[in-house]
């Protein structure tokens, strides 16, 4: 009897564990799509006040260190695209953190099928930057 | 500029409401508002829409993974098969010419108008017997309807055919840029026999995975211009939010019947286009 309010306490307490991490995560994931939506306004107004994109006519950064390079010295093109950049890295953190949940959760079945998404991704991002 | 900017932004914002209401990710606006009203070349259109598709899902996420109606275990199970999918369109792409684009494009929206229409008068599924593996993948779940004010139960059926759709899927998404979230939301209602919600909802958050999966190759072949995803990016991101809040509100039919005569309408535009008529 005893032992069973111990397990029924120590669900609980998981489950309370569980939810305060989906809090955390669902946070955490609204600063950065709001950070991304900050910095892509910020690089759009120095765009429209300054009618200058740092780049000579039609051309723009495509490499995420070429990006990140632009941003340092605030050129507007890269400031967009640098808050473009971690909108899109948003999902690949979503995964990531989806991994850390399930391991937590102690089903090893879905750590291993959101492990494998993971690493599909990453190959996408490698493949891409080979063509 | 900053009038195209705002034009942008405006029907962006657009994009993302009814991209968060259907889980289709915007694109079936953005592209063709791009191309057709401002002239926008193909590829930029699709490097755009491909931001408006993780900005709608990412927008999204947050309100309906809170919720639960997502559900995460066949959002991730289908990822598998969407995102190897996604790999190769994006490769395919560079292939094929954009007068075969819209015209792929165009078929594929008229096919969702009479898929959905067909559909029309159904709340939630009846009588599903849930698929062996659906059980062994711990599949099934449940949701608060806000509108039915109950908990819904469901079971999950088709999986394999669920699977293989959705591989197909992550092909047109990197070729088209469209996030394919009508394929998705197909798959999941029609062969999963999911309730509306969980499948617009679960396929939301789908549809930004599969889309980073090829937006790393799009911006890198240079398709994703700051000037044009910029202001898509905020715009379906404001919109997405709003759209999470009047999804919940609205009956499964009543989101299925707003949306027939716009796919309707967009498809022919697309195929007009595509046919050079």
């Amino acid at each position: 009897m005893e032992k069973k309010v111990d397990r029924d306490l120590m669900l609980e307490k998981e489950n309370e564990e569980l939810r305060a991490m989906e809090l955390i995560i669902s946070k955490a994931l609204t600063i950065g799509i709001t950070t991304s939506a900050i910095v892509i306004f910020i690089g759009l107004l120095m765009l429209i006040i300054t009618g200058n994109s740092g780049y000579p006519h039609g051309f723009y950064p495509t490499s995420p260190v070429e990006i990140l390079k632009g941003f340092i010295s605030l050129k507007p093109y890269a400031v967009i695209l640098t808050g473009l950049l971690l909108l899109i890295l948003t999902p690949v953190f979503r995964v990531a953190v989806s991994i850390i949940t399930f391991l937590h959760e102690k089903d090893y079945l879905y750590t291993a099928i959101t492990t494998l998404v993971f690493i599909i991704l990453i190959i996408s991002f490698i493949l891409g930057k080979v063509e | 500029m900053v009038l195209t900017s705002l034009e942008i932004l405006a029907f962006s914002f657009i994009a993302g409401i009814f991209g968060a209401l259907l889980g289709l990710g915007g694109g079936i606006i953005v592209i063709p508002a791009l191309t057709l009203l401002l002239g926008v070349d193909i590829k930029y259109a699709i490097g755009a829409s491909i931001v408006s598709v993780i900005a709608t899902s990412s927008g999204a996420a947050v309100a309906y993974v809170r919720d639960k109606i997502t559900n995460l275990r066949i959002g991730m199970f289908l990822e598998i098969a969407t995102t190897t999918g996604a790999i190769t369109g994006a490769y395919i792409a560079g292939l094929i010419s954009p007068k075969y684009l819209y015209i792929i494009f165009g078929i594929v929206l008229l096919y969702s108008a009479l898929a959905m229409l067909r559909k029309r008068h159904e709340e939630l599924p009846q009588n599903v017997v849930s698929h062996p593996l659906a059980k062994k993948l711990k599949l099934e779940g449940s949701y608060f309807d806000k509108v039915l004010n109950k908990e819904v139960k469901y079971n999950v059926a088709g999986v394999y055919s669920g699977f293989g759709t959705m591989y197909v899927a992550g092909v047109i998404s990197g070729l088209l840029g469209i996030g394919s979230g009508i394929f998705k939301v197909m798959a999941m209602d029609l062969l999963m026999k999911l309730p509306m919600k969980v499948s617009t909802a679960t396929s939301n958050f789908m549809i930004g995975v599969t889309a980073a999966a090829s937006a790393g190759v799009y911006l890198m072949r240079g398709y994703i211009d700051p000037e044009i995803a910029g202001p898509v990016a905020l715009g379906v991101l404001l919109g997405a939010t709003l759209g999470t809040r009047i999804m919940q509100k609205m009956r499964n039919t009543t989101i299925r019947k707003i949306f027939i005569p716009v796919l309707a309408y967009i498809s022919i535009q697309m195929l007009i286009k595509g046919l050079g008529v």
